[in-house]
């Protein structure tokens, strides 16, 4: 479409959404705008913002922070901004648009007028309080309105009509959703899903009613609008906003004489040329192949395709996918390509649902079972991006397609970034390919961030995230680029390596080792993390001058920081076993002080709600009575559980308590990459719960069971049977070796479990280390647990010592008054923050 | 006299004794407190000893959490940028300007304060 003479071309673009700017953006990038006079008309005061995220302006995100752009862009490219514009006319006899403004010549003209939110025709829907869903001025008018209204609700149960719904339990109104179809998202789920996603909707308050026709709207009596449904049956609302599909806003076109679709949207070819070869067409206005494309992705492919034939090149569009991924009101909704089954003849279906969980996923499958034509899942996207990848790509499915959407089992088959083809697509927004991310890699991208720069990926929706940055983690892996591991920006080293430095040439202190290993002054991350090597090396007093500063919060001041600035107050009590004397001291300490009491998950007692001035006073009491500290506050040993054991039990086959109290009392104050807790039950039956625990302890006829590696938290984690029958001495040797291995190696932060997986070669290299002794290094770790061991005081009766090492211990250095701002109130007996 | 700033705490009377050298704490922070017209305030004063300057003044009261608590945070730098990282959930401050880094709307009010001699002077 270039033209021969030299005098510019003056090319006009109506609509200034995202389509619209995205066209803009590239013609910038091809330099149209050096040979031809650009002018965008837009309709809407605002610059083109980000429709997509539309509904962040209800969280805080302003029209600024959603713009896509600045004037200040268009002013330095020569493009003129039209906005608060809209284009009435086209005149093509002319070739001029008019506007209330004025008339504008054009030699070529593209429509991206979006589209128009779809109102039904029903008797009241002109009512005031009847509100749309689709621009920055619509959302000012729900906010409006939602401030005089008590309820609200959206008509039409689609996508956007569940992130209305959202909206408007966000803005605190008790919300409905009326879907006219049996069930929601009916062009995504079937009804199995729909069914699923109404009881999870519904779960969070949102009332849903399906199969609803609204025959008119009327005044109510108990709120502003009372809905008329089919059945006669009544809905009162204050708000109602409809959000029953987009309808292309073609009427300029129509007017004008252009070829309209059927039922609307502007024809175009695979060059985005309408009717006249003049005029362009891009995004929802857009009709391709008898499609209108409802997503941002596609539009932006027209707009490339657009920018190309307008600078005479001959990229063309090729449709798109509307495959989708969504997290609607929390719950995660992704369609992949046939979903329904029904637009592929012979083809089979896998479905798996779990009714507990909420979660349904479905394949559609070509009828050998080869290849992935669909896809459904409700309740848990987590596979999508592999199913994306095996339907976008057409690549074999796995011997048992199943295996894809069964609940992830150990072994089940993971589609990782190396299998992917060249031209598999990573960012459907932007279209990028792994090919194209391969080059900017070659081309010397040498991170994520610069790949993002150079290709545009994961900078539209942001769906592809995950997915980008794994596969360039793993191509520059394959590049041999080593990926930064440093522990952060003050060494240039990992922990492990800091460890052995540390070991190696005997430093004891964090100035040192960052003079000669690191730079500037070190941070939140590499100061807890170095502080804590050093304890597992030398395990001097924290709160020694050179150590108090590296330390988090809780270790400094040996309590668990609260909410409010107070503490909690956690002794030790070994194997969980304590003597009513004690137990009467710690009733006291908890009344003399205002503490709120706790039973706690590992077997003992915790005391809330101390103040910071309050602790030396109270420790010094509770030292005073035998206890000790519990290192609840530590990465270090927490808690040994027990169940009683042969003591009482009658089944019990070994003193559990016993042996419970010695490991507690063997590996107290042991710091380490990260928390240690450990359990010994006395018989088969585990009460115990040592099956959970980093290190667990089962006793047999013939002695003891060690289980390694497993945890509960946020993902629980089965411990390993490590070895069986041992008698005491070999069952304390190996967990010195383990402990003192898991220490040495481990990242930090890693929990023995994550640990575990991530070793190379697995229970049997760990087996090998310890039990076998395959590296020669069982001495050593037992000699190093030792000097731990040996070198152990409590912390809290060693600062109580050294006074100096109480001057934190104070609300204010200049007033002895307490921090005034700490308010309690009291509930159920008891004090807690107000 | 230890200082070498352009006020003197002597003649300025706006200036205020708060501690002696030996209440800081080395590479970290400690509370204080300031009575103004408008309430008490409480402030986080940090000791950088060998940096320039080596001491800070910031508001202790976190606005994240509402608690009173910055001045028991970990000091740091970010590029060179000296901070400190809210203990409660870690947002990391400017001690320069008490600039939040996660967030720019959020920015902690900071006073000057020097050593003179062993005393410790907040500027108000
Ligand atoms: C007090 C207690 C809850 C209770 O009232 O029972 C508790 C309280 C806290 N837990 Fe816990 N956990 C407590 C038992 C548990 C248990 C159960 C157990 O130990 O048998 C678990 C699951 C078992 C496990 O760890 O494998 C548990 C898993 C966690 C986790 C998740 C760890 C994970 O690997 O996923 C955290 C977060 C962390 O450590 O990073 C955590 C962190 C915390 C923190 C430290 C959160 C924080 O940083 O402020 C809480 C501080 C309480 C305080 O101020 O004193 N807590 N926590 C329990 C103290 C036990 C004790 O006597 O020391
Ligand atoms: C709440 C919401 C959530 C969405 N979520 C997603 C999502 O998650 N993923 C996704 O892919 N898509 C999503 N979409 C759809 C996406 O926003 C649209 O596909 C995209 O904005 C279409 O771009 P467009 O430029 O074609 O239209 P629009 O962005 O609507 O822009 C058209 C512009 O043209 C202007 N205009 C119209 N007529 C005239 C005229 N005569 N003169 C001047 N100007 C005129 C209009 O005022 C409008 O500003 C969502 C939409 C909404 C409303
Ligand atoms: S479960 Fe969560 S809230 Fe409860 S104590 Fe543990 S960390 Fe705190
Ligand atoms: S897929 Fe939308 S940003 Fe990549």
């Amino acid at each position: 479409m270039k033209t021969t003479d030299d005098t510019p071309q003056d090319l006009i673009i109506i609509g200034n959404g995202m389509v619209g700017h995205h066209l803009v953006e590239q013609l910038v990038e091809r330099g149209a705008h050096r040979h031809q006079r650009i002018r965008v008309f837009g309709e809407e005061r605002h610059l083109a913002y980000d429709r997509v995220h539309l509904s962040e302006y209800f969280k805080g995100r302003d029209a600024a922070d959603l713009a896509l752009s600045t004037a200040d862009y268009y002013a330095a490219h020569d493009i003129a901004l039209h906005l608060d514009e809209a284009v009435t006319t086209i005149d093509r006899d002319a070739r001029e648009l008019i506007t209330p403004q004025g008339r504008y010549a054009y030699d070529h003209l593209v429509l991206a007028t979006g589209s128009y939110p779809f109102v039904p025709p029903i008797p009241g829907s002109e009512r005031e309080g009847c509100l749309v869903y689709r621009t920055l001025d619509d959302l000012d008018a729900i906010r409006e309105a939602a401030g005089r209204a008590n309820t609200g609700v959206v008509v039409g149960g689609g996508l956007l009509g569940l992130e209305a719904a959202n909206a408007l339990r966000e803005l605190e109104l008790d919300t409905a959703v009326v879907e006219f179809a049996p069930r929601l998202m009916p062009m995504q789920v079937d009804s199995e899903g729909g069914e699923l996603l109404r009881e999870k909707i519904e779960a969070l308050g949102v009332q849903v009613l399906t199969d609803r026709a609204t025959q008119h709207i009327e005044a109510g009596e108990t709120s502003r609008h009372r809905m008329v449904f089919q059945d006669d049956k009544l809905l009162e609302t204050d708000l109602i906003v409809f959000s029953a599909g987009i309808r292309p806003r073609d009427q300029l076109a129509r007017d004008a004489g252009l070829e309209i679709g059927e039922r609307g949207g502007v024809v175009i070819d695979d060059h985005c040329l309408s009717s006249d070869p003049a005029i362009l067409a891009v995004g929802e206005v857009a009709l391709w192949r008898g499609s209108i494309f409802g997503l941002v992705a596609p539009g932006y492919q027209m707009a490339k395709a657009a920018a190309d034939t307008l600078c005479g090149g001959e990229l063309s569009f090729q449709g798109a996918d509307l495959s989708t991924k969504l997290k609607l009101l929390g719950v995660d909704v992704g369609a992949i390509g046939d979903a329904h089954g029904d637009r592929s003849p012979g083809a089979r279906q896998f479905r798996y649902c779990d009714q507990l969980k909420q979660e349904y996923r479905k394949l559609v499958v070509s009828s050998d079972g080869r290849k992935l034509l669909g896809a459904m899942l409700v309740g848990d996207n987590a596979s999508y991006d592999s199913l994306m990848q095996y339907y976008a790509n057409g690549l074999e499915l796995p011997e048992d397609p199943a295996s894809l959407i069964l609940p992830s089992v150990e072994g089940a088959p993971t589609l990782g970034p190396d299998a992917l083809p060249e031209t598999a697509s990573i960012c459907s927004c932007h279209n990028v390919t792994k090919g194209t991310i391969c080059e900017a890699i070659d081309a010397g991208c040498d991170d994520l961030g610069a790949v993002k720069d150079a290709t545009q990926a994961s900078t539209g929706c942001g769906g592809c995230a995950a997915l980008l940055k794994s596969v360039v983690d793993s191509e520059l892996e394959a590049r041999g680029v080593e990926v930064d591991q440093s522990i952060c920006e003050h060494f240039a080293h990992t922990r492990q390596e800091l460890y052995s430095i540390v070991r190696v040439e005997g430093i004891k202190t964090f100035s040192e080792l960052i003079d000669r290993h690191g730079q500037g002054l070190g941070c939140d991350i590499c100061k807890p993390a170095v502080a804590s090597i050093l304890a597992s090396c030398f395990n001097e007093p924290i709160t020694d001058a050179a150590h108090v500063p590296l330390q988090d919060t809780n270790d400094t001041f040996m309590a668990n920081m609260q909410k409010n600035g107070t503490y909690s107050v956690v002794p030790r009590v070994p194997g969980g076993e304590i003597t009513p004397d004690k137990l009467i001291v710690l009733g006291r300490v908890g009344e003399k002080y205002g503490l709120y009491t706790k039973i706690t998950g590992g077997q003992r007692i915790d005391l809330f709600g101390a103040r910071l001035e309050d602790l030396p006073n109270i420790w010094g009491e509770l030292l005073e009575a035998g206890f000790e500290t519990g290192h609840a506050y530590a990465k270090s040993l927490r808690t040994v559980k027990s169940c009683v054991g042969s003591t009482w039990c009658r089944y019990g086959v070994q003193d559990s308590v016993g042996m419970a109290i010695h490991l507690e009392n063997r590996y107290k104050g042991l710091r380490s990459p990260h928390k240690l807790k450990f359990a010994v039950s006395g018989c088969t039956r585990e009460c115990a719960e040592a099956q959970s625990k980093d290190v667990g302890v089962i006793a047999t006829e013939h002695g003891w069971n060690l289980y390694v590696c497993g945890n509960g938290g946020m993902r629980p984690r089965h411990a390993e049977l490590f070895a069986t029958d041992l008698d005491d001495d070999t069952l304390i040797r190996y967990i010195d070796r383990f402990l003192m291995f898991y220490v040495r190696t481990a990242d930090r932060l890693q929990r023995t479990s994550v640990w575990r997986e991530n070793l190379e070669g697995g229970l049997d290299y760990l087996k090998a280390v310890v039990i076998d002794d395959s590296l020669g290094l069982g001495d050593e770790l037992e000699h190093q647990m030792q000097t731990v061991i040996d070198n152990y005081e409590c912390e809290w009766a060693d600062a109580l010592s050294e006074p100096d090492k109480l001057k934190r211990f104070r609300s204010f250095v200049n007033d002895e008054r307490p921090d005034p701002d700490i308010i309690v109130t009291e509930e159920r007996g008891q004090l807690r923050p107000a | 006299m230890t200082t070498a700033t352009a006020e003197n705490p002597n003649q300025t009377e706006n200036w205020q004794p708060l501690c002696t050298r030996d209440d800081l704490v080395a590479q970290s922070g400690i509370a204080a407190c300031l009575e103004t017209p408008a309430g008490l305030v409480q402030l986080a004063i940090f000791y950088l000893p060998g940096q320039t300057p080596e001491l800070y003044a910031l508001d202790h009261h976190d606005p994240f959490s509402g608690a009173n608590v910055i001045a028991r945070g970990i000091v740091g730098d970010v590029a060179g940028e000296p901070v400190v990282a809210s203990p409660i959930y870690k947002q990391h401050f400017r001690l320069r300007d008490g600039q939040c880094l996660e967030d720019e709307d959020m920015q902690l009010r900071t006073w000057r304060v020097v050593l003179d001699g062993a005393r410790v002077m907040l500027r108000h």
